[in-house]
């Protein structure tokens, strides 16, 4: 079973209907034994990164997160999944995030605020990743450290990580359950691996 | 050169009663299909949004508008927002957790603007667009609400600085003037907007010919097109906008 954490915000219906059309089972949960019990986890995301991170405190689902990347199951953050993966962002200042990835995440400079639309991915590595057009809606990005981590890279108004990979962890700044088939894929070949 | 995010393509669905219908100038309904069909035919297209207005949106309504919003979120796997009588924030909770990605208000924001801020403070930015219904007067514009028929005395650039500095993620500029008119969009007001603000603007109403959606980016400078009847009626698919556009210079996805 695949769990998708449940923060009280996101439109997480649509990660459970694009799994649904793949045909895998997932549930919807803020318990952490599902997520404990999940072979994979999934951290959706919209709203704010405090916001994101207040609600997983609050639901005390911190550190069973933080436990099951540790065992080595697959993990797929989306959007602000992939940003709480790091240690701070810009846009709620003083607010840790889950801090397995070093560097933070900051706002972008240029350009119309949120990129809201379709943007081109260049895979960096790895084999889930094919050149195309995925959905992105953000303000915000994040800059690893370690720049090895970087899965893909997208240019909006100079280059961002797209997407991260560091061992079990996948992370994708945009949209693989809105970016209609080329999304859809990513997926498939997540589930594959 | 800088590479950008690529213009979208928006086809937009009028429901009523479960049909997807449309107009010219805000009137004149005729029957142009079926939501669910039109949705994955555009989807298998190309198109980069949907967009379902609901135009008759009494109570009765509303409930079959979300079990209609719950099958579209199950078989479209492409972003596509809801609007169309949505009062509160409650309304707009219902319609999220159905499955669209955006709600989209306007009576409602200019009656009470605070309900974007509250909205975008409780859902995320990403998910209000503000939808401004425009209409020439003198030299400026003015907004109009309840479906084109109501004027409200408010500047639409006044309006739409006042929506960006709310919160909303988004506005999608109607021309009342040239709105299933066939003459094209306004091109100056939509410039106007989208040099005032640093939200993206769809730009609405008026859609005739590829030519059209091209001068609405290069002169509108909008960040998304959106129309209804050229694609309903079957006079250019969403396919021969986009090559028409790729030749001429527009990032699209391909």
């Amino acid at each position: 079973m695949i769990a998708i954490i449940d923060y009280g915000a996101g439109n997480l219906r649509s990660v459970k209907n694009a799994l649904d059309t793949l045909g895998v089972d997932s549930k919807i949960t803020d318990n952490p034994e599902d997520i404990q019990n999940a072979n994979r986890l999934i951290l959706p995301g919209d709203g704010s990164f405090g916001y994101l991170m207040g609600s997983l405190q609050k639901k005390k689902l911190i550190s069973p997160i933080r436990k099951f990347i540790k065992s080595g199951k697959p993990f797929l953050g989306i959007c602000l999944g992939l940003q709480a993966l790091f240690e701070e962002s810009e846009e709620s200042p003083g607010v840790k995030g889950l801090c397995i990835l070093k560097g933070k995440v900051i706002k972008f400079q240029k350009g119309k605020i949120p990129q809201i639309g379709w943007n081109k991915i260049s895979p960096a590595k790895n084999n889930i990743f094919r050149e195309g057009y995925a959905y992105f809606v953000n303000s915000y990005y994040a800059v690893p450290e370690d720049k090895s981590v970087i899965a893909s890279a997208t240019d909006y108004y100079g280059n961002f990580a797209s997407a991260v990979e560091y061992r079990n962890i996948l992370a994708m700044q945009f949209h693989p359950e809105k970016s209609g088939k080329f999304g859809i894929e990513i997926l498939r070949r997540w589930l594959q691996c | 050169m800088v590479a950008v995010l690529t213009k979208r393509i928006i086809p937009c669905l009028d429901i009523k009663n479960g049909s997807v219908v449309k107009g010219t100038k805000f009137g004149n309904l005729r029957y142009a299909g079926n939501p669910i069909g039109l949705a994955e035919k555009y989807c298998k297209e190309g198109a980069d949004e949907l967009v379902f207005l609901d135009i008759n949106a009494s109570y009765e309504n509303r409930k079959t508008t979300l079990s209609l919003v719950e099958e579209i979120g199950k078989r479209i796997f492409i972003p596509f927002t809801v609007g169309g009588g949505i009062q509160t924030i409650s309304d707009i909770r219902k319609i999220l957790n159905a499955g669209a990605d955006k709600i989209s208000i306007n009576t409602a924001a200019i009656k009470n603007p605070e309900i974007i801020k509250k909205a975008s403070e409780q859902f995320g930015s990403q998910c209000i667009v503000v939808a401004i219904d425009a209409k020439r007067k003198d030299n400026s514009c003015e907004a109009y609400i309840e479906g084109g028929r109501k004027p409200t005395g408010m500047d639409v650039l006044q309006w739409a600085k006042q929506i960006e500095k709310l919160g909303a993620g988004e506005i999608l500029l109607t021309s009342i003037d040239n709105d299933g008119t066939k003459e094209g969009y306004d091109l100056e007001l939509t410039k106007t907007v989208s040099e005032s603000v640093n939200i993206p603007i769809i730009a609405s109403g008026g859609a005739n010919n590829l030519k059209s959606i091209l001068e609405v980016f290069r002169k509108g400078k909008a960040d998304a097109a959106l129309a209804a009847s050229i694609f309903h009626y079957k006079k250019f698919s969403i396919r021969q906008v986009k090559k028409f556009l790729l030749k001429n210079g527009v990032e699209i996805r391909k």
